[in-house]
């Protein structure tokens, strides 16, 4: 059995998501005596595509034209779906963030093949197939079981500690026909929020809520984020009122994330805020009100004043940093 | 313009989520049931928006039995010119993009919008199957929707950044935040949802992708260790040594 995973890049570089799902894709080549071959789409080096060995790629197709250096789900879907039938694969992984989630579903219908998109663990193979994935935003899991011959998983970023485990991959590079037609979008524009850390593939987060009182007072979170390396998120309300931009906005009904560790600042805890935040590994929880129901959700508490604990916690962190 | 935009009814947010039957089914008993809040908020007040900008219809869709009728109206409150529901349990994502996909080719839409995911099954997938049953360009997760005759302008976002992309009609798009303002229906709006038309069809025959075999709830946290607010040093420790992950 193959399994073909889609290595998403960015500007030549492959990023964090798409090592998680190399690796991902090569352990479950394993379970299934398979091998694992990864598909590069858009210009990049060699050098690059050779880091994909690295987290366990047997081989790297690459298809670089023009037209596929900006992103369209139908033109990218096409791509993988003919390498999927050409390679025989019948086993497809991508990352579940912005781009998987365009291209997944309609590789779905192209492959006619089950789809369960968001998953958190590596299949269970014994018997049928079955996927872990959150549902109920954050509130509980589900065990899907796919049950078409073609399956298609799509990997939840943060889900799977990166480790290398040295393969050599042949570098193939393949030619995809593509007419006018594969195309439906054109990319005008991709404006980059310079220097920060994308929320989703952020391993550390320091978010701030309404306890803030204002958006003049977030100066000591992007000073505590800055020393941490760590992405900056925000309860809804905070967002809401235009304190920090939409997309910082992290919950049931903003983005979902699973960092290693979750700074929460200000943030009383509602049931839809823990929702999209409690799948973090480690949860610090700093509140004024020591009855403020995210200390139940939470590893860590300091029951205090922001505006006196956030600038203490940047000293010593940085403190241990220079140790 | 012709619009459709697909609705699914979801529990409440505050709902607290449990299993019976040995895990294997969710716990209906005394939840209450929302329009998906990124179909509600984004998708169908863009669509009514451009709808009074250019003039046309909005249809609402969902793919539920009888009893999700109510959540229907609620849309047709808000001010959706009609809706139809495919009489069907939504059980697998393939499927009810199938009936959707089934039902906008026999009407043909110049729009579709989807919410970007449900908050329930947290899939995601509906807008991008759809799109590509009918062979339309899909953007996803867009924040921006403007329309200039058929030419539509998206702002979707991407890892750490925005995107600017244009396409034309027939497209399909799944919405979320800054794609619009939540509207609240008022008493006309409540009144007129009564009367307005809500269509029934059968659904078509389609072999489940997917099926839960099983739910699980996430492992209780053990009590929190507090840190005296004096002692902030013993919280980087803690979070050095013991948790590992700084
Ligand atoms: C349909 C729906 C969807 C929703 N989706 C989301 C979502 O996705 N994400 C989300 O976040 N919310 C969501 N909400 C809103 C949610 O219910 C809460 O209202 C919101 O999370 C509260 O934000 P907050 O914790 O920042 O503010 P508050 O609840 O006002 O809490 C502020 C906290 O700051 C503390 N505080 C005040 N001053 C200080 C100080 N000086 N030092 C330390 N602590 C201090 C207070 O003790 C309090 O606990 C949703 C609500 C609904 C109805």
């Amino acid at each position: 059995m193959k399994v073909l995973v889609y290595a998403e890049s960015t500007e030549g570089k492959f990023k964090k998501s798409s090592y998680e799902t190399i690796l991902y894709a090569s352990k479950l080549a394993k379970k299934v005596s398979g091998e694992t071959i990864a598909v590069s789409i858009g210009n990049v080096s060699d050098e690059q595509l050779n880091t994909l060995g690295k987290y366990g790629a047997n081989k790297v197709l690459k298809v670089s034209e023009d037209r596929l250096n900006s992103f369209d789900s139908k033109a990218y879907s096409k791509v993988i779906a003919e390498l999927a039938k050409s390679e025989g694969a019948n086993i497809i992984v991508l990352s579940h963030n912005y781009n998987g989630k365009a291209i997944a579903p309609r590789l779905s219908v192209k492959l006619d093949a089950g789809l369960v998109s968001g998953a958190v663990e590596l299949p269970n193979t014994d018997g049928s197939f079955k996927v872990k994935k959150g549902v109920f935003s954050g509130k509980a899991f589900a065990h899907y079981e796919i049950k078409s011959e073609n399956k298609i998983i799509s990997l939840m970023p943060n889900s799977i500690a990166l480790e290398e485990n040295n393969v050599t991959a042949e570098i193939v590079q393949s030619n995809i026909d593509l007419s006018d037609q594969d195309f439906g979008v054109q990319v005008k524009e991709v404006k980059k929020s310079s220097g920060k850390i994308p929320l989703t593939e952020a391993e550390l987060v320091v978010s701030g809520g309404r306890g803030l009182k204002g958006p003049e007072n977030w100066g000591m979170v992007e000073e505590l984020a800055e020393v941490l390396g760590a992405g900056t998120a925000s309860s809804r309300p905070v967002a809401d009122m235009g304190w920090r931009p939409h997309e910082e906005h992290v919950g049931q009904t903003g983005t979902a994330i699973r960092p290693n560790l979750y700074i929460a600042i200000g943030i009383s805890g509602a049931i839809q805020h823990l929702a999209g935040v409690n799948g973090s590994k480690t949860i610090v929880v700093i509140n004024k009100d020591p009855e403020a129901p995210f200390f139940k959700a939470a590893d860590y508490g300091i029951v205090g004043d922001a505006f006196e604990v956030v600038p203490k916690l940047t000293e010593a962190i940085k403190e241990l940093k220079a140790s | 313009m012709k619009i459709l935009v697909c609705i699914s009814q979801v529990p409440d947010t505050t709902t607290k989520i449990a299993f019976t039957d040995n895990n294997t089914k969710f716990e209906t008993n005394g939840v209450q049931f929302i329009v998906n809040p990124y179909d509600e908020w984004y998708a169908l007040v863009r669509a009514l928006e451009i709808k009074e900008a250019q003039g046309g219809t909005v249809t609402v869709i969902n793919v539920g039995p009888a009893s999700y009728e109510q959540t229907i109206r609620k849309a047709l409150a808000i001010g959706a010119d009609e809706a139809v529901r495919i009489d069907a349990e939504p059980s697998d994502a393939y499927y009810v993009a199938k009936q959707i996909a089934n039902y906008a080719e026999k009407e043909t839409f110049d729009i579709i919008l989807t919410g970007k995911e449900t908050i329930d099954y947290n899939g995601s997938v509906i807008g991008g199957m759809i799109a590509e049953l009918l062979n339309m360009s899909y953007v996803s997760m867009a924040s921006k929707l403007d329309m200039n005759g058929e030419v539509a302008t998206f702002e979707r976002e991407i890892e750490g950044g925005k995107e600017i992309v244009e396409t034309k009609v027939p497209f399909v798009a799944s919405a979320q935040k800054g794609m619009a303002e939540q509207r609240i229906p008022n008493m006309r709006g409540i009144m007129q949802a009564r009367t307005k038309p809500l269509k029934v069809e059968a659904p078509i025959d389609v072999s489940l992708h997917t099926a839960v075999v099983s739910y699980e709830l996430p492992a209780p946290k053990g009590d929190v260790k507090l840190v005296d607010a004096d002692n902030v040093k013993e919280l980087v420790d803690l979070l050095h040594n013991e948790a590992k992950v700084i």
